[in-house]
């Protein structure tokens, strides 16, 4: 037991909270933009997976990391292209477009790797991002090495919650993405394109997840391996519902998340007579119960997955 | 006088249906044009063409002089003309200030000046005499408030040639006539307006000149204080239509009788201490001003809610706690409010909306099976005594103009001779001769002997159909009057809430 409240008290499991939200706050971020604008993007976990090896592929090719951050965001974005065709334009179902391009983007993600990579018996590495240590900062006790020794996706991560707040709460763009999330005729009325602001809203979301993917092979890792993306994308779905569709919210299911599993994780190691499925299995379980207490107070956009077609209602 | 606005030549097809048939229309400046029609005729297809919602195939649209591209509504914006839809378009989650500022700044700005936008706001609000709370929510306003909002929405825009759809559809009557009273003050501020209708009487009291839309073509086009309401309706309908006359016959005894009803839903008082009853052959009528526990009352009469205290019976048997189901069986007859969130499933065909309620019923199915056959037989003969148009058994029903959908609705009530018929804003949003037609059926039901209970916004039909009248006011009914006592000035008081307290208070 004492056990247990000590591992409480180690920076180092704070510092792992951080990171291991990282690639949850890019995907919940990227989910919660599509969904503000009014498309459910069930395509997020082969978006992510897709981010994963894109962004990996391009550093393993020669390229600098940020390069393999915005390959994967392209590669993202090209998908997000693909999901918004079939939701915006052609108003098919959301749900059955979005599990499409998971299968999809997924297989294509490892049949790419097979095709390029050469795999022996480790798979290949890279040089991933290391942690910045902010001089200075860094040696401010307990809190320095939790949030000033973090790898450059954290801080892209955090400044792109403030960012993505920002811009839905104070810019016209952002005012124009909520309303076109709550009520698509109304924006036809003031003379904006709904279909076009969803397009651009499942765009960009879909990069952000990508690049949540992204982190998992160039920071977290330093390689990529199929089913490494582990659900972290239906992870996100949920945090969106748990947040309330705010950044700022979506932020601490992230962070809530990451707690849950980081401590799990060293539970198992310092705990005995435990199956260690059950430390496995604790996020989860507990990530649902938050769902379930905040959820029904959650305040849905009104039009989420009702596609717009002009003079229908 | 100057033309600000001028519709040439327009024509639109749907299909095989033409909604537009060479329309040619202008508008004056600081004029009210009312645009006269029944449903279906055309109007709102007209309107959406000039506010770019929809490209015409034929004609165009000048507004002060200038041609307009076709199917861009920032271009109408741009040039003036503001819509106020039918339909809100308005986002209940969002604030009022939300809603109208939507598009009235470039989209890639780094901040919104929403300080500017309030101030502005609140100087048009004041200007023109509608208050509103700029950072409520819509959710939180009631329906004439959110018009107001939508109004605003086109005057922040500096609309000077405004088109109200339908405006008074959602609203009481004393609102609707605060409304005209806007309009009319906004004309004399240098706007210009249009606005949809198919009521005569707010056609004839807000209007100065009247083009009357029929079949998608204009049929006439006349000066408000040059005509009548009579001929109006005439034009409109294309043949003379006169609503059904209530004649005077013997009432029987007490059908359904509710004693000191008291109705709560979450710690909400609803109904206070209701108490009426219904005869046989009698239309009690209940009036009252929207929002004063209509609703309430309807879900009560339907089985949807249970009274908290007191009793409701039908033919002395208790008929509080039974359930929606439990009213069918027991013969009661429901027209809801909302024909098409309550009355019918759209996406179903008549045959299936005919025999949902009785379904379980051995003329409708056996074994657990539908009998579709006997359910087709039945809505073929439903369609043919209630005269349903355009529609045979396997038609989605959500294809049905209002009309046609409250004659279905009407049918599958009245075909099972009820003991008792619950009409709830039987004719909300239909057109001259439908309501006529649903007049009719509903005198027909009270002379074969049903108890109806008619509830109503429009005081000339609850006065019209009515043997007796009582007001709602706040949960709260009054003593019933002989509809032959009913003049305007005493419902006027009584749904303002003043009455003489019966003892009995029934």
């Amino acid at each position: 037991m004492t056990d247990a409240i000590d591992l409480l008290l180690n920076t180092s499991l704070w510092a792992a909270v951080l990171r291991i939200a990282t690639p949850l706050i890019f995907g919940v971020l990227g989910a919660l933009l599509c969904e503000r604008s009014g498309v459910l993007n069930l395509g997020i976990e082969g978006i992510m997976t897709m981010g994963a090896m894109s962004g990996w592929l391009a550093v393993y090719l020669g390229a600098p990391l940020l390069v393999g951050l915005l390959v994967a965001a392209i590669c993202g974005a090209l998908l997000g292209a693909l999901h918004a065709t079939l939701t915006v334009p052609l108003g098919l179902s959301q749900h059955v477009s979005g599990l499409g391009i998971t299968l999809f983007a997924s297989a294509l993600a490892y049949y790419l790797y097979r095709l390029i990579v050469e795999v022996g018996d480790l798979p290949p590495t890279i040089e991933p991002f290391e942690p910045l240590n902010i001089p200075f900062l860094t040696d401010i006790p307990v809190l320095g090495p939790i949030l000033f020794a973090q790898a450059f996706p954290t801080y892209l991560a955090l400044f792109a919650v403030i960012a993505m707040a920002y811009v839905l709460t104070r810019t016209p763009l952002g005012l124009a993405i909520r309303m076109t999330g709550e009520n698509a005729h109304a924006v036809d009325a003031q003379g904006l394109y709904p279909t076009h602001i969803r397009f651009g809203a499942v765009v960009v979301g879909s990069a952000l997840m990508a690049i949540g993917g992204a982190f998992l092979t160039t920071t977290a890792f330093n390689s990529f391996f199929p089913g490494m993306v582990q659900g972290r994308g239906w992870i996100c779905i949920a945090l969106v519902v748990f947040a309330s569709w705010r950044p700022g919210k979506a932020l601490i299911g992230a962070l809530l998340f990451a707690f849950f599993d980081a401590y799990q994780l060293r539970l198992q190691t310092t705990t005995e007579g435990v199956p260690y499925q059950l430390f496995l299995m604790a996020p989860y379980v507990l990530s649902i119960t938050a769902l379930v207490l905040v959820a029904r107070k959650a305040e849905v956009p009104a039009s989420l997955m009702t596609p717009y077609r002009r003079g229908e209602r | 006088m100057t033309k600000v606005l001028e519709l040439v030549g327009i024509s639109k097809r749907f299909g095989a249906l033409t909604a537009n048939d060479d329309v040619n229309l202008s508008l004056k400046q600081g004029e009210i044009l009312a645009l006269l029609g029944e449903n279906g005729a055309g109007k709102t297809t007209l309107m959406n063409i000039l506010f770019g919602h929809y490209a015409a195939d034929k004609g165009h649209v000048r507004v002060f002089g200038t041609e307009l591209p076709s199917g861009k509504p920032r271009a109408a914006i741009e040039a003036g003309v503001g819509m106020v839809h039918q339909h809100f378009t308005l986002a209940d989650n969002l604030t009022v200030l939300d809603n109208v500022m939507l598009g009235s700044e470039p989209l890639f700005r780094f901040r919104s000046a929403r300080t500017e936008a309030r101030n502005k706001l609140m100087q048009i609000s004041d200007r023109f005499g509608l208050p509103v709370t700029p950072e409520a929510k819509i959710g939180s306003l009631s329906v004439g408030e959110r018009q107001r909002v939508e109004i605003l929405k086109a005057l922040y825009r500096d609309a000077r040639v405004l088109i109200l759809d339908e405006p008074t559809a959602v609203l009481a009557r004393p609102e609707a006539k605060r409304l005209f009273e806007t309009l009319r003050g906004m004309t004399k501020e240098g706007l210009s307006l249009i606005f949809i209708s198919h009521k005569l009487h707010e056609v004839m009291a807000a209007s100065d000149r009247v083009a009357v839309l029929r079949g998608g073509k204009i049929v006439a086009e006349r000066d408000t204080n040059k005509t009548n309401a009579d001929e109006l309706a005439e034009l409109m309908v294309g043949r003379k239509v006169e609503r059904p006359v209530r004649q005077e016959h013997d009432i029987g005894a007490p059908v359904l009788i509710a004693q000191k009803v008291r109705l709560e839903n979450d710690g909400e008082t609803q109904l206070n201490n209701v108490s009426f009853q219904v005869n046989a052959g009698e239309i009690l009528g209940i009036v009252g001003v929207s929002g004063n526990g209509q609703a309430a009352l309807g879900a009560l009469l339907s089985g949807l809610a249970a009274p908290t205290a007191g009793e409701l019976t039908l033919d002395g048997n208790e008929v509080g706690h039974i359930g929606p189901r439990g009213m069918i069986m027991a013969g009661v007859g429901r027209v809801p409010e909302d024909r098409n969130s309550e009355g019918v499933v759209g996406e179903l065909s008549l045959w299936e909306n005919a025999v949902l309620e009785r379904i379980r019923s051995p003329k409708f199915s056996r074994w657990g099976f539908v009998r579709q056959r006997a359910a087709r037989d039945y809505t073929s003969a439903l369609i043919k005594r209630f005269d349903i148009r355009g529609a045979n058994p396997d038609t989605r029903i959500r294809l049905l103009s209002g009309g046609n959908m409250q004659k279905l609705i009407l049918g599958r009530v009245l075909a099972n001779d009820p003991r008792f018929v619950l009409a709830n804003q039987p004719t909300r949003g239909l057109d001259e001769g439908a309501i006529a037609a649903v007049h009719a059926k509903l005198l027909a039901a009270r002379a074969k002997g049903a108890a109806i209970l008619l509830i109503s916004e429009e005081l000339e039909e609850a006065v019209a159909l009515s043997d007796r009248i009582q007001a709602i006011v706040k949960g709260r009914l009054s003593a019933p009057i002989h509809a032959d006592q009913a003049d305007a000035q005493r419902l006027g008081l009584m749904m303002a809430g003043v009455w003489e307290e019966d003892e009995n208070a029934a």
